[in-house]
């Protein structure tokens, strides 16, 4: 009995080992495949796939340092190095290509019917005052905001690392400090003239007779013909969107992350270059290509042929104005 | 020559930040300035990953390539550095970074921003080789010394891999091999355009 018994449980003791070491060995050759402490973790590639971004938590306060990687730096590389300076050089150049071919073809805009010796104020002191310091503070911030796209590929070989950094530096200072006028400018300059720049139905036959450039026709036209117009919408649009997206670049990351600060900066460089654009047509026709209309913004007293022809109902408006209050005619002798 | 690179084994990093500590002890980096970091992916979730990092030191890296006055070069051995004297501190090399590495101290109100700072990958800076004027803008050099960065060398689970790019691409696929699994070289496509395949 007892040694049936002793076999009986030798045998289940046999079995159990079997049993046990069949089951370790069965474990030992899983071992390899199936534990990954890590399997569940997030992988880099497909966050990449999914946000286009890896972030996470920092431990310190630097709310930017907790983006891990983000390859999108690379697009805004693109855009700052290729397709802004390309294409923004072809408008650049393109605009100074196409006044040059229209000074020569067209040559300066004359006075037809002479001087009359005669003249009529146009501008006051304020606005006089609001449109320089709008445009010293525009040449300026262009210049040193030019030098920032062009200035490395341009300037480095004429004037050597040293020389072109410590001009940059100053420049960068310059460009910061010389928002603040420019933007009181752009201010000023809404709240002077919006009245005269909205849309009117002379507009439509300026347009239609192309301003008059290229037929020696004068259009009829207000105190600001369409032309005029569009610089002011676009000093003021662009020149806006050039305003904040330029302070949000001076505050770097205290109302934007790292993606609206590379839109900031695509906006303001392509805004400033395309504002650079229009103003340089501006500055040719107000100087060189019209003659009488830079008395416009020197003196402010324009002559009143020169402002008969170029905005026909607005010297009528003056006159008719001045005629019912009863107060001396504005057109006054030059002398 | 070598082309050195940093490798972070994700699957060994446990967040303790002495990377961090002992780069900003070594090159004696001024508050608010992080040449390395550690960030932590779905912290406290399932599947919570940290990684360690700093400057990859790319190829054809972004940073110099928008920098408006090229102060950036890279070394015979592959690492991106630049030059403080030549720096505006314009802030666009952290806008194409893909890894957040350019730091700038604050130097006055507002967001004015000083000479930009990043990692040197324990290689200082254009000055001569462990100098004063050379620590006092960019650290120490131990790659003069003959020593690999501080954070790697010092990286108590031998996490944070610097040196040759293809010997540590090496140690990295025979631990993946060893083990059984690995998370990739995190950020080596970004930085280097290639990645280990094990």
């Amino acid at each position: 009995m007892i040694r049936e018994r002793l076999s009986i449980g030798r045998i289940a003791a046999l079995a159990c080992l079997m049993l046990l070491s069949v089951t370790a060995a069965h474990a030992q050759s899983d071992q390899p495949q199936s534990v990954n402490p890590t399997a569940s973790a997030v992988q880099e590639q497909q966050l990449l796939r999914e946000l286009d971004r890896v972030t996470g938590r920092v431990t310190i306060p630097d709310r930017s340092a907790a983006t891990l990687i983000q390859p999108e730096g690379r697009e805004w590389r693109e855009l700052h190095q290729v397709t802004v300076p390309t294409y923004g050089g072809y408008a650049l150049l393109g605009m100074l290509a196409a006044l040059v071919l229209f000074y020569l073809i067209r040559g300066r805009i004359r006075i037809e019917s002479g001087y009359s010796g005669r003249t009529i104020t146009r501008f006051g002191a304020l606005s006089r005052f609001t449109h320089w310091l709008t445009a010293v503070s525009f040449i300026i911030l262009a210049i040193t905001g030019l030098n920032v796209v062009f200035g490395k590929a341009l300037l480095i070989p004429l004037i050597g690392e040293s020389a072109f950094a410590a001009f940059s530096q100053w420049a960068k200072y310059v460009h910061n400090y010389l928002s603040v006028p420019f933007t009181i400018g752009l201010v000023l300059m809404l709240l002077l003239w919006i009245k005269d720049n909205f849309p009117s139905s002379a507009d439509l036959k300026w347009l239609a007779q192309g301003g008059g450039l290229f037929t020696r026709s004068h259009p009829p036209a207000g105190r600001f013909n369409f032309g005029q117009k569009v610089i002011f919408w676009s000093v003021i649009l662009i020149g806006g969107a050039i305003a904040v997206s330029g302070f949000l670049l001076m505050f770097p990351f205290y109302n934007t992350s790292i993606a609206g600060m590379q839109l900031a900066q695509i906006v303001h460089s392509i805004g400033g270059i395309a504002l650079i654009v229009v103003i340089i047509a501006h500055v040719y026709i107000g100087s060189v290509g019209m003659e009488g209309a830079l008395d416009a913004m020197g003196s402010g007293e324009v002559d009143v042929n020169w402002a008969r022809e170029h905005h026909s109902l607005w010297v009528e408006q003056e006159m008719s104005r001045s005629a019912r209050t009863g107060a001396a005619p504005r057109p006054a002798a030059a002398e | 020559m070598a082309r050195v690179k940093f490798l972070c084994d994700a699957d060994r990093c446990i967040e303790c930040n002495a990377c961090v500590t002992a780069c900003k002890n070594e090159h004696e980096v001024p508050w608010g300035i992080n040449r390395r970091r550690v960030v932590t992916i779905n912290d406290g979730k399932p599947g919570e990953r940290s990684v360690s990092m700093a400057c990859m030191h790319c190829t054809d890296a972004p940073c110099a390539a928008v920098c408006p006055v090229d102060c950036f070069f890279t070394t015979a051995d592959g690492v991106v550095l630049h030059s403080k004297d030549l720096c505006i501190g314009c802030g666009y090399c952290f806008y194409a970074c893909p890894f957040g590495a350019p730091q700038y101290p604050r130097v006055g109100n507002f967001g004015s921003r000083g000479k930009m700072d990043k990692c040197t990958y324990c290689a200082g800076g254009p000055e001569a080789d462990l100098t004063q004027a050379e620590f006092v803008k960019y650290g120490g050099n131990r790659l003069a010394e003959g020593k690999l960065p501080l954070c790697a060398e010092m990286c108590s689970t031998k996490s944070l891999l610097a040196g040759d790019g293809e010997m540590i691409a090496k140690i990295y696929k025979e631990r993946v091999v060893k083990r059984g699994y690995g998370s990739g070289a995190w950020g080596w496509q970004t930085a280097y355009k290639e990645t280990i395949t094990v």
